[in-house]
């Protein structure tokens, strides 16, 4: 394993996509090459040296590659995107669209991020220690194909549009979310420890939830059938158990109705 | 328009116009224009062991307005990652950033189109009442020429009309709005079935009687003919069938094509049919439903072939994911229901409806494979090529960016069965098809038919776009191709039509070694046909816009500024 370091130089003005900043851009390159990989600030092509020093070589491919980027990216954009091996840990706060259409490996990230993380990912890991922005793990503007895979997980809190249009893969939300969670959803499974505001489920064709706080305001359409116990994410509790989204349609399978299943902690 | 003269030497000419396959000679152009010879100052491009054709003309592509708009605005996941070129980039070359890929933006298409030699593109449905729209958009698109067709066949005047069997109203009523929306000639959709969607219902037949209105699409259809000759326009009447992709429909379709069998061609822009049947692909199929779906190709195109009164283009399916819009309501709706996806449903009052649903034709499904397929076997039993021309319905089946590959299909049965080979379904696929029995593989000659003079000349434009003889336009696109020795490898000729070795469109270079040098200098062409004054139809529409319309009479006419660079063709019109 080869391990390259970017220790941040200079907050960019406006946003620095750092569509280069991941193991497979950089596997097999010197630390004099990956300096000069491109990303964009607005509309003017920049180099990772007008933002970053760079030291170390990566390894030969992307899963002999580790990346640390050892202070604050607030202000990058698309890190570890879509990257396929290899880690990128970044020791600070990162921006928009981390791990977006990321196909394997592990990405730390020991600060916040913002939004749109995780977009449409297809597998790997995506972990955060603090908070994440809204539409987490969620499919891009207007594309009906979200999440296929992976695994993320917030520590902290996250905003809203978790999971839309989700079709596989594990989103876990440690602390709170606030609205639209697997809106339009057909598969995976999203695991919120907190409390939820409300619309959660909406338009959800199949797929879990499952929420260990509590949901203010409750969708209309999720009809409960029972009340079960169950292990979720190293928790054993007692959880009602609702079917919906009643007002969307669902497929049959062996001549059963398939709906979605949120899982609501039950009152003690 | 450029002024310099420029000679193209030494090229291989292809010309169906002028009957030339191959010929090595020189293009000369001045002024914008083909002409006989320049003088020995004109810039000089080599064409050696390289193919010359006139630039290409798109019959069939919904290119600007409001319902490509819409299908912009729904999808923003059709830009991510299709732009090229970022807007550094461009604005260091000098021209504008492209983006989408299925619903391009204008400058993409512009761009697009150019570098696919393309001179002319048809917008195939025009919303009158949103004309302004379309002409704003059309103006916005850079280098190529573009004319619209307004639709006519669920236009309530039209319907009142027809159902009295007034022709010659129907006809002041044409040529009034083509002049009023600068548009260009005479579209139907779905006749009777797009208004019908106002109730709920749709028309799958002939003869299904329209809600209200009683009148059926029959009817509606042979009086758009009789009209179109009336007014002796340059275009036929343009025709997209009921009962569109649906299993089964191709008898309905040839139904519907026998209609013109009863209509004289009358005009005096050398066009020969009285009804163009756009995108047939999808009025082919055969079978009860989707089980077992199979192609009519052979069917319909046995009788294209016997009927010299028709024209006809292809609407090939590309395999790609994209954006089907059409006037047809209710298709969308149906689609909609098939596929789950999002659906816009837009009605534009007195006068038409849309629709828009994203669609994706995956090779796994084997469905999209027989539709891939019956596109291009329409193609390929044609007789006359000079009245088959190469669509893609654009966005419907694919886009137009995919014609150098449906060019590359036709041309070659390798690239064909190495497709048909990757299918999952490729044993049922070749069951409910054709393709794999046909060996014919199109020449260039042929292709510069179905691209060129074939679609110019139907749509009555035969002495300006399509060909290289003198006095024609100056759009003239060198490929890199050699005529004696063409390439094993298929990809390359795909390669060939998509980025222009060289590319002049009305004299002036605009793309050289497939990248846009130019924005050009772009023309809209419409139609202006000069009949006498019809007190009754001017009191009936002076009457419906102060009863019906939501705009007033003066807001709804198309102003001269909203197309600036016009190419007017008159038509006088013989009482």
């Amino acid at each position: 394993m080869a391990t390259v370091t970017l220790k941040p130089t200079k907050v960019p003005e406006l946003m620095f996509e750092g569509y280069s900043i991941n193991p497979d851009a950089f596997a097999g390159k010197t630390a004099a090459q990956i300096a000069e990989l491109p990303g964009h600030e607005g509309k003017i092509v920049m180099k990772l040296a007008d933002f970053f020093t760079i030291s170390g070589d990566a390894g030969a491919t992307a899963a002999e590659t580790d990346i640390v980027i050892a202070g604050d990216c607030s202000r990058v954009k698309y890190i570890g995107a879509r990257m396929t091996a290899g880690t990128v840990t970044v020791n600070g706060n990162a921006d928009m669209y981390v791990g977006g259409w990321m196909k394997g490996g592990k990405i730390h990230i020991k600060g916040n991020m913002d939004s749109f993380c995780g977009i449409q990912m297809e597998g790997g890991e995506l972990l955060c220690d603090g908070n994440a922005g809204n539409h987490v793990g969620c499919a891009y503007r207007g594309d009906w194909r979200g999440m296929k895979g992976g695994t993320i997980r917030v520590r902290g809190n996250a905003g809203n549009d978790i999971g839309t249009f989700m079709l596989g893969g594990t989103i876990i939300i440690e602390k709170n979310a606030f609205i639209h969670v697997s809106t339009h959803a057909e598969g995976g499974t999203v695991i919120i420890k907190g409390d939820v505001e409300g619309r959660v489920g909406g338009q959800m064709v199949k797929g879990d939830m499952y929420v260990l706080g509590k949901i203010k305001f409750m969708m209309p359409g999720y009809q409960k059938i029972d009340t079960i116990e169950k292990e979720v994410d190293g928790v054993k509790a007692k959880f009602d158990h609702y079917i919906g989204d009643l007002g969307e349609r669902h497929p049959k399978s062996k001549g059963q109705i398939v709906y979605a299943n949120l899982y609501l902690k039950a009152a003690a | 328009m450029a002024s310099g003269e420029i000679i193209v030497k030494g090229g291989f000419i292809v010309d169906p116009t002028q009957k030339m396959d191959g010929v090595v000679g020189d293009i000369a152009i001045k002024d914008g224009k083909i002409v006989d010879k320049v003088s020995s100052s004109a810039k000089v491009i080599d064409a050696k062991g390289k193919v010359v054709m006139a630039g290409g003309v798109d019959v069939h592509s919904h290119v600007a307005g409001p319902k490509v708009n819409a299908g912009r605005l729904m999808r923003p996941e059709d830009k991510l990652l299709s732009g090229f070129c970022r807007s550094g980039m461009a604005q260091k070359n000098g021209y504008r950033m492209e983006s989408g890929f299925s619903i391009p933006s204008v400058f993409k298409t512009g761009y697009a189109y150019a570098r696919m030699g393309y001179s002319f593109v048809m917008e195939a449905a025009m919303p009158p009442l949103l004309a302004p729209h379309v002409h704003e958009e059309i103006h916005d698109t850079p280098i190529i020429d573009e004319a619209a067709l307004p639709v006519f066949a669920n236009n309530w005047f039209v319907m009142d009309y027809l159902k009295k069997g007034e022709v010659e109203n129907t006809a002041a009523y044409i040529a009034w709005l083509l002049r009023a929306t600068k548009g260009f000639g005479v579209k139907c959709v779905n006749p009777g079935g797009t208004a019908a969607w106002g109730w709920g219902l749709n028309c799958l037949n002939l003869d299904d009687q329209v809600p209200y209105f009683e009148i059926t699409p029959r009817e509606i259809i042979t009086g758009l003919l009789q009209a179109n000759e009336y007014l002796g326009l340059p275009h036929s009447m343009h025709i997209h069938q009921n009962d569109l992709g649906n299993p089964g429909n191709y008898k309905g379709t040839i139904e519907s094509l026998k209609i013109s069998e009863n209509i004289k061609t009358k005009n005096k822009f050398g066009r020969e049919q009285v009804m163009h049947s756009t995108h047939l692909q999808f009025h082919s199929y055969k079978g009860e439903n989707w089980g077992n779906f199979e192609s009519g190709a052979k069917e319909v195109m046995d009788y294209v072939n016997k009927n010299k009164a028709l024209t006809v283009d292809t609407g090939n399916v590309t395999l790609d994911e994209t954006t089907t819009m059409t006037a047809d309501g209710p298709f969308e709706h149906h689609l909609h229901g098939l596929n789950h996806l999002k659906w816009v449903n837009v009605d534009v009052e007195l006068e038409t409806a849309a629709g828009v649903v994203p669609y994706v034709y995956d090779p796994n499904i084997k469905v999209c494979d027989i539709q891939w397929a019956i596109g291009l076997e329409l193609a390929l039993f044609a007789k006359d090529m000079n009245r088959t021309f190469i669509t893609t319905d654009h966005p419907n089946a694919g886009p137009f960016t995919r014609y150098p590959r449906v060019i590359k299909w036709l041309m070659s049965r390798k690239a064909r069965e190495a497709v048909l080979d990757s299918f999952r379904h490729k044993d049922k696929v070749i069951e409910a098809t054709h393709l794999h029995t046909l060996d014919r593989e199109l020449t260039l000659f042929e292709i510069a038919q179905m691209t060129r003079s074939g679609p110019a000349k139907c749509l009555g434009l035969g002495s300006y776009y399509g060909g290289l003889a003198p006095g024609m336009g100056g759009d003239v696109m060198i490929l890199d191709l050699n005529y004696k020795d063409m390439p094993k490898d298929p990809e390359k000729i795909e390669a060939a039509f998509q980025r222009a070795a060289c590319f002049i469109k009305s004299g002036e270079i605009v793309v050289k070694d497939g990248e846009v040098v130019s924005n050009g200098h772009k023309k809209t062409v419409w139609v202006n046909a000069k009949m006498p004054e019809n007190p009754q139809v001017m009191r009936d529409i002076t009457q419906s816009f102060t009863k019906d319309y939501t705009v007033d009479l003066i807001n709804y006419v198309v102003r001269d500024y909203l197309a600036p660079h016009p190419m007017v063709i008159d038509v006088d019109v013989e009482a």
